[in-house]
């Protein structure tokens, strides 16, 4: 193969691949045509096959945090366990049940899979390897991240099924709550990189990437993504032992499935994104001599972040309602508003070096940065401790007038 | 006939079919879940009018927020999802003469403002630059929309407030 340049391999790769397509003959259009389609396919099975493969290490990590060995029986270390449970899983009988709203049943799963897969699209995998750089990147994210919440509500309703109902509740007031937070803290990677584009973010963290610049941010982005994701300590919208199994308690087969293929995606494709919007995405070591070294660095971030994700998974236990509306509407919110408050004052007083700037004439930035976001951390923890300072002095009060049994009345 | 007018045509399909849906359907989810598609068509639109921005915040505000509160508060009321429920009530000729007037003075407003010239639709320049940034720069500029932005804040915060104080509970 002449010219076949290793560092820019899927250059090359679709350098070769238009070059066959222009050897069967075909016209510029048509190419055009094709490899977008190749393209959107490509993208659409990314997500899917990386699936396969989470769901094997997710498996076997969490039984290490439990202390069992977890599945262990097909294949080397039981490494190809998914591969029968996915026969298991088409072959079942997929069960309609007499009452349900048939169009919205059956539209649900598909809806939870298609509202992931279409975030994969804005993605920045490696340099100039993106589905769409849309000048809009982050909020598109966001609207079709929404539709997720849709397919789940309109799972809960159409099963005609009360604890489906409950569940499908539920996902609003969580999923509704937390994007609130969610939101705002997406706006300070907008803010320093001045544009909504994916890739003008990943390109404005050639400097540093954006963790360090506003930690906070990130850690409020990091929670309430667990909380959009719905997995523990948020998995309230499938509670096994409260409300059965939740919203998908009336599908079966593929089906249901689908809810949870949905979930997976989710869950890394959110791990993905942090990854790209706060840890320079495939920003790394000599990846301007090596572009393909890129996407390396890109799955790398996001399967290192995954990890975490599974750690908190494995090792938090779930939320109680009011805790989790509590936790989002009167702490995730007003620090995200304060947050975005002072980092939009910050951007604007703290402005970039030219990229001319030794690393030096960097520092103060960070620095700075740095210092407001620590003074932000040591107010919200003074405040913090003031408010449960002052609930345990009401309750010890109301217990020292009238003995235990009015706190309990309270 | 473009790629792009396929396209309208099937947005508009999928604008005006939903929205008799909404209106025929006895079920009201059922009517939420056209109400979904109708919206759905409005963001093709813009995306066909090169409003990107203005599709995305459609799908987030109408499709991902207020559709689902519609839906919610629809599940809320058991007997308004019956289908024996009549779908007219005593307010029909009320609602009907307030559409047509509605109706009207878009059509008025609409002919005055942007009148229809023969020949050129299509024709229009295309838009340079990035859309999206010049929109956020005419939103907030003070010599711009900055004051009618900020009364739409206002009016939508005093509506929470309000929401707030009429749910609040009674503390006796």
């Amino acid at each position: 193969m002449e010219g076949f340049d290793v560092a820019n391999l899927f250059v090359s790769i679709g350098q070769v691949w238009t070059g066959f397509l222009v050897n069967l003959g075909l016209s510029s259009q048509w190419i055009a045509f094709v490899n977008k389609l190749v393209a959107a396919l490509l993208l659409t099975a990314l997500p899917v096959t990386i699936v396969v493969f989470t769901i094997m290490g997710e498996r076997k990590i969490i039984g290490r945090f439990q202390d069992r060995l977890g599945p262990n029986r097909v294949g080397p270390y039981g490494f190809l366990q998914t591969v029968p449970d996915v026969v298991k899983l088409l072959t079942k009988e997929i069960i309609t049940p007499t009452n349900v709203d048939k169009v919205m049943y059956n539209v649900a799963p598909a809806l939870s899979v298609i509202a992931v897969i279409l975030i994969w699209a804005v993605m920045p995998i490696a340099p100039s390897m993106i589905g769409v750089d849309l000048d809009i990147g982050v909020v598109y994210f966001l609207a079709v991240s929404s539709l997720a919440t849709l397919a789940i509500l309109l799972a809960g309703w159409s099963s005609n099924n009360k604890y489906a109902l409950i569940a499908a509740f539920r996902t609003v007031s969580q999923l509704v709550s937390y994007e609130v937070p969610l939101v705002l803290s997406l706006l300070v990677p907008v803010m320093l990189a001045s544009s909504l584009s994916m890739n003008d973010i990943v390109q404005a963290q050639s400097r540093g990437w954006f963790v360090i610049l506003a930690p906070i941010s990130m850690l409020i982005f990091f929670i309430s993504g667990t909380a959009e994701v719905g997995r523990s300590p948020f998995d309230l919208l499938e509670a096994d032992s409260e409300i059965v199994a939740g919203f998908n308690i009336e599908y079966s087969g593929m089906r249901f499935a689908m809810f949870f293929l949905g979930e997976w995606i989710h869950a890394f494709t959110f791990c993905a994104l942090t990854a790209t919007l706060y840890f320079g995405g495939w920003r790394g070591p000599f990846v301007d001599q090596v572009p393909a070294l890129g996407a390396l660095y890109f799955f790398a971030k996001m399967f290192i972040l995954y990890l975490i994700h599974i750690w908190i998974r494995a090792t938090m236990p779930r939320f109680r309602i009011d805790q989790m509306l509590a936790f989002s509407w009167k702490f995730l919110v007003p620090l995200a508003l304060v947050n975005v408050a002072v980092m939009a004052l910050a951007t604007k007083l703290l402005a970039p070096p030219d990229l001319s700037a030794s690393f030096w004439a960097t520092l103060p930035r960070w620095g700075g940065f740095l210092g407001v976001n620590l003074i932000m951390a040591v107010g919200t923890f003074v405040a913090v401790r003031e408010v449960a300072r002052q609930a345990r002095r009401k309750e010890e009060e109301v217990s020292g007038r009238f003995g235990s049994a009015a706190v309990v009345q309270e | 006939m473009g790629i792009s007018h396929v396209l309208f045509i099937l947005f508009s399909v999928l604008i005006l079919g939903g929205g008799v849906m909404v209106v025929t359907r006895r079920n009201l989810v059922q009517a939420a879940g056209a109400l979904i598609l109708t919206l759905f068509g409005v963001a093709g639109l813009y995306v066909l009018l090169e409003a990107g921005f203005l599709a995305a915040v459609q799908i987030l505000i109408y499709i991902g927020a207020i559709a689902i509160l519609i839906i919610f508060a629809v599940m809320l009321t058991r007997r308004l999802a019956d289908e024996q429920e009549p779908g007219l009530n005593s307010q029909w000729a009320w609602a009907l003469g307030t559409a047509v007037m509605a109706l009207a003075i878009l059509v008025i407003v609409i002919q005055g403002t942007w009148p229809l010239a023969g020949g050129v639709v299509g024709n229009a320049p295309p838009l340079t630059g990035d859309s999206t940034s010049r929109l956020g720069v005419a939103l907030l500029s003070p010599e711009q929309y900055a004051f009618p932005f900020e009364v739409a804040s206002v009016l939508l915060l005093s509506a929470m407030l309000g929401a707030i104080v009429i749910a609040r509970e009674k503390r006796h």
